[in-house]
């Protein structure tokens, strides 16, 4: 259980976060390999849909979303828990954040990016998705801007522009390190090109200070609004299960909860796989649990709110809804979602298991389990009991095209992830060494009162 | 539409119901629906599969659900404990209901179904991108997808078919949504008829496929702002307005006794489409 030692070598910090950019363990190469192979399946089902049409994902009237939609919003989400790292744990000056935002910002990107692309698989004809855009035309004809659709379709590319951004200037100085020590190569010349002639002089350091807030400042609003105009689509529609006032701060909640599972997950794998455990210690791990505990916490909380609203709204037909959900043929997964939800996340609520890894990983990805099942939840039963009494008898499961899709993401956002990984500093090195250096102080300073001794702490 | 003009004169462009601001003249179609003429005969629905060239999806697309009936018959079974083949049924034919204010117009992210001033929701098949979230937003589920490329699929229409198509529609590649138009190509037909004469649409100048075929008469279509016009007429009988999310009967003189109602005027999309209860026996 130790933290960052505070004595270590700055020289010492380069040179370890370096080597996961040259030799990670193998299982490194196993992960590619898997998410590799799910990618091709991904893109084998979509090459078919697109030719044949998407009538072989199973979609019905009145089943005409499905598993896309769900997946859509479950990659949305994932992404906020970055933000939340990196931009809002930034201006509250939380330290124990500084060595693991790097991968958090970037598990952001990739996920939106994954996101993205389900917008496209979802739609009939994607060729055409440029008629979303407001986009300058002879016929001067605009997209409706009435809809959430056209909102979203926004949001997410502000939401997905910014925090490339934020990622990229919050590395820069990383960069510049890695130009400084790498081999001769193609990196060599990529890091060069990236690092923007960065030398750490002191106007570049205080330009870049703030740059970087401004832009934190910038991502926190758009965290949030992103998930809460994704809650638009369904609360802002007419449709029983849907229209629910309560949508957006609880989409907001969901998403930092499976966000923040997500971030446990990809600790444990990256801490292994590149050997960061003197960087991503135990104690750091242990934050985060409580972090992911207390949201889960909000999460059940605003969940049961919904189901309370609904239950005594005395809008029957939404209540059908939530009936169907606990007895109708969903109920396996609406009940499971609710466990892993609600009553798995207790399992962090005891030290022990706080810090225990085999624990934390089966616990983060049951989480996220929850949390997909939560979107197919609210997405789906709406469409086999809606108003229309004759579309109730109509049930229609996902086809294997729509599922080799939704499994095929997982691989491409592991992709993507690992590939950045390799090629970038996952843990960011100046502020790791900021954070030494101001723990060091900070216990110079108690060692030079004699408080240190008194309080105890001189266990280092 | 350029965005100048867009900022100027924005309140040219946005209503809070159509109804109220922009007054249906001289056209506002609609059709009542006499239930207990009905006899679920289906007549309704082969005319518009050969009126509007719908595709025939076969037997396991309409397992799946993806019929394309655009004009469809819905059957109830009474459940009074008695077993079929004595058990009874009502049937409702569905298709569209031309919402004054629909849900499907709102929500779509590229504004491929819009209102006409004749009072009907429009689709525009070169729009549609396919989001299908009209379809989702729909309480009536009468959106029809075209999940596969059906003018290219065998036995959509046998060989011998392809001659019976309606040159006066398109057909509808993949990707797309479509429904009921209350036959607009007929409406288009009878305006530029009643154009060159000089006048308006005469009630009973354009008929529906589905009115057209039915044969007991059940279906009427008409211009409701006509007060000559048959529909009009039944909608004044029995005291259904088109603006109203609940209509308010007359009970002194036998109010309880007319029969009009429209589907889901509580959720007030302000459908176009009035239906005549059924008179069950037992009322009788």
């Amino acid at each position: 259980m130790n933290d960052i030692r505070e004595d270590i070598a700055w020289a010492k910090i380069n040179k370890d976060v370096l080597k996961s950019l040259e030799n990670p363990r193998k299982l490194f190469w196993v992960i590619l390999l898997i998410a590799i192979a799910a990618v091709g399946v991904a893109v084998g089902c979509e090459v078919y849909q697109y030719t044949v049409g998407l009538g072989v994902a199973n979609f019905s009237n009145p089943h005409v979303w499905g598993l896309y939609i769900a997946t859509f919003i479950f990659w949305i989400g994932m992404s906020h828990s970055g933000t939340l790292l990196s931009a809002i744990l930034h201006l509250m000056h939380a330290d124990w954040r500084k060595p693991i935002y790097r991968f958090a910002e970037a598990m952001t990107t990739f996920s939106l990016m994954t996101a993205g692309l389900f917008v496209a698989v979802h739609l009939g004809r994607v060729w055409q998705i440029y008629y979303a855009l407001p986009y300058p035309n002879g016929r001067q004809v605009w997209p409706n801007f009435q809809s959430p659709l056209l909102w979203d379709a926004m949001a997410i590319f502000t939401y997905l522009s910014s925090s490339i951004l934020f990622l990229y200037v919050g590395m820069i100085p990383d960069l510049a390190i890695c130009r400084d020590n790498m081999n001769p190569g193609w990196r060599r010349k990529l890091y060069t090109v990236l690092a923007l002639g960065w030398e750490g002089t002191d106007r570049q350091w205080r330009n870049f200070r703030v740059t970087y807030l401004t832009i934190a400042c910038f991502l926190i609003p758009l965290a949030v609004s992103v998930h809460s105009i994704v809650a638009s689509d369904f609360a802002m529609s007419q449709q029983p299960g849907w229209h629910i006032t309560s949508f957006p701060p609880y989409f907001v909640a969901g998403a930092l909860y499976s966000g923040c599972a997500a971030i446990i997950t990809l600790f444990i794998i990256l801490r292994y796989v590149f050997k960061f455990e003197e960087y991503m210690t135990l104690p750091i791990l242990k934050k985060i649990v409580r972090l992911t505990f207390a949201i889960a916490m909000v999460w059940t909380y605003l969940n049961l709110i919904e189901y309370a609203a609904v239950w005594y709204g005395h809008d029957q037909a939404s209540k059908d809804v939530l009936i169907q959900k606990m007895v109708g043929p969903y109920a396996p997964f609406w009940w499971t979602m609710n466990i892993c939800g609600s009553v798995v996340p207790f399992i962090m609520f005891f030290k022990r298991f706080q810090t225990h890894i085999p624990v934390l990983f089966a616990v983060s990805l049951l989480l996220n389990l929850g949390m997909w099942l939560e979107r197919w939840m609210i997405v789906a039963p709406t469409f086999s009991h809606g108003y229309y009494p004759w579309t109730w008898d109509h049930d229609q499961w996902p086809s294997l095209v729509q599922w080799g899709i939704v499994f095929g993401s997982f691989g491409w956002f592991t992709l993507l992830f690992m590939v950045f990984c390799k090629v970038f500093p996952s843990v960011s090195m100046y502020e790791v060494k900021e954070m030494v250096y101001h723990r060091s102080q900070a216990t110079k300073k108690l060692e030079a009162t004699g408080k240190l001794a008194a309080s105890g702490k001189g266990a280092h | 539409m350029s965005v100048t003009s867009l900022l100027e004169n924005y309140s040219e462009f946005r209503h809070f119901h159509p109804v109220d601001d922009v007054p249906h003249n001289p056209y506002k179609w609609a059709m009542s629906i006499d239930l207990d003429a009905c006899s679920g005969c289906n007549a309704c629905s082969v005319a518009c599969y050969a009126e509007n060239n719908l595709p025939v999806v076969g037997r396991e697309g309409f397992a799946h659900g993806q019929a394309m009936h655009w004009m469809r018959i819905e059957r109830y079974w009474d459940e009074d404990g008695r077993e079929f083949p004595d058990q009874g049924a009502q049937f409702l034919p569905m298709m569209c209901q031309q919402c004054e204010a629909a849900p499907c117009e709102t929500v779509c992210p590229v504004g491929a179904t819009n209102h006409t001033p004749d009072g009907i929701n429009s689709q525009i098949y070169n729009r549609c991108i396919g989001s299908r979230y009209c379809s989702a937003n729909c309480p009536y589920k009468v959106r029809y997808f075209n999940w596969y490329d059906y003018p290219t699929t065998d036995n959509v229409w046998p060989a011998e078919m392809n001659q019976q198509l309606n040159p006066d529609v398109t057909v509808r590649g993949k990707g797309v949504m479509e429904k009921c138009t209350f036959c607009i190509q007929r409406v288009t037909v009878a305006k530029n008829n009643a154009k060159n004469e000089g006048r308006l649409i005469h009630d009973g100048d354009v008929q529906t496929a589905c009115q057209q075929a039915c044969p007991t008469s059940a279906i009427s279509f008409g211009n409701l702002v006509d007060p000559e016009s048959k529909v009009y007429k039944q909608w004044k009988a029995q005291q259904v307005e088109l603006d109203k999310d609940a209509q308010i009967k007359d009970k002194e003189e036998g109010g309880s006794e007319l029969r009009g109602y429209r589907i889901f005027e509580e959720l007030r999309p302000y459908p176009s489409v009035m239906y005549l209860e059924r008179v069950r026996e037992s009322a009788v």
